[in-house]
């Protein structure tokens, strides 16, 4: 156990710090439920709207995914472009 | 994102060197720009090259086609203006009166993120899935919206950025130039996120996963993530131009 080089340290630190950022993705999750929630009884109220409000919702979803969006790119760069590594070796 | 990965910082972390897994941006050819800095040629350049060559060619083929017996509409004409008018109910339900400059590029702008997201079907990397394209098209987005921004105001576009109050200046700026990198960033994260799953699937899984399977991956995370995007990159370069109007 000794024998953790820094770069090894960074690297799984790193990787703790990756999964740690995808929590970001409970927030949308969440959001694009309840957006999907009332779409549904939006057209179940009013059928002939169907139309327009699926656009509408999948507008709000979409503008809501971003949150998690920004969580999964700081993901990837930590696992595949990592700035980190080449400053401690 | 993941430039030079080969023998370079990069860890490869989950994905050991003997992996199969390829997602990243290849440097096919690397040479010095009049002995100045170092350009290259990646896989992200030649595959929009493909694209944009793809859109051509159809273009030609409709042109020809419609330009062939022009008082009888045939296949190829009938499709062609059924693309061009669903573009155009949409461009026009949205933007209103203030379409007419700005009809031509989001149809463009449509037609290219379309075939760049659905590219991925065929073998391609999508061109969609780097940084570099998602922050092009949507800092064009941008200078647009403050175009349109500066022409319907005038010079009172200055008096908006205090509103409501004098203090807010700085929160105005930054939501102005949070605009365009949030535009690519959802663009850039869909797409990326949907390249990366095949490229897991197809190196992780044993071959009988390989048949028949993926076609539902293809499914969604190309065809429907991609046909989605598409709008909502539109749709929100119309909403956010528009915006700008005072009517």
């Amino acid at each position: 156990m000794s024998q953790i080089t820094n770069e090894g340290l960074v690297a799984a630190c790193s990787c703790i710090g990756a999964g740690l950022a995808l929590i970001a993705g409970i927030g949308p999750g969440v959001g694009q439920g309840i957006a999907a929630g009332y779409g549904a009884s939006a057209v179940g109220r009013n059928p002939g709207a169907r139309g327009d409000i699926t656009s509408t919702m999948l507008l709000g979803q979409a503008v809501a995914e971003t949150t998690g969006l920004y969580g999964l790119v700081i993901g990837l760069i930590l696992l595949f472009a990592n700035p980190l590594i080449g400053r401690f070796s | 994102m993941a430039y030079g990965t080969a023998g370079s910082a990069a860890v490869p972390m989950l994905l050991n060197s003997d992996s199969k897994a390829d997602f990243f941006i290849h440097s096919y050819h690397e040479f010095r720009l009049f002995g100045g800095p170092v350009v290259s040629i990646n896989t992200t350049m030649v595959t929009t090259v493909i694209v944009c060559l793809f859109i051509l060619a159809l273009i030609l083929i409709a042109r020809h086609e419609i330009m062939k017996d022009y008082d009888e509409p045939n296949l190829v004409q009938n499709l062609a203006e059924m693309l061009v008018e669903s573009l155009d109910g949409i461009v026009n339900s949205n933007m209103g009166k203030h379409a007419k400059p700005y009809i031509n590029y989001v149809e463009m702008l449509m037609i290219f993120i379309l075939f760049s997201n659905i590219s991925g079907l065929f073998g391609l990397r999508p061109p969609t899935a780097d940084f570099a394209t998602t922050f092009g098209l949507a800092f064009i987005t941008f200078i647009l919206i403050e175009v349109a921004w500066v022409k319907s105001n005038g010079i009172r576009f200055v008096k908006d950025l205090f509103e409501p109050l004098p203090i807010f200046f700085p929160v105005n700026v930054i939501s102005e130039f949070s605009t365009p990198v949030s535009m690519s960033l959802r663009l850039f994260g869909n797409v990326m996120a949907g390249t990366i799953m095949m490229a897991l699937w197809y190196a992780l899984m044993p071959w009988f996963a390989k048949i028949g399977l993926p076609s539902f991956l293809h499914g969604y995370f190309d065809l429907f993530s991609g046909v989605i995007q598409t709008y909502v990159f539109g749709m929100l370069t119309m909403v956010f131009i528009t915006d700008r109007y005072p009517d």
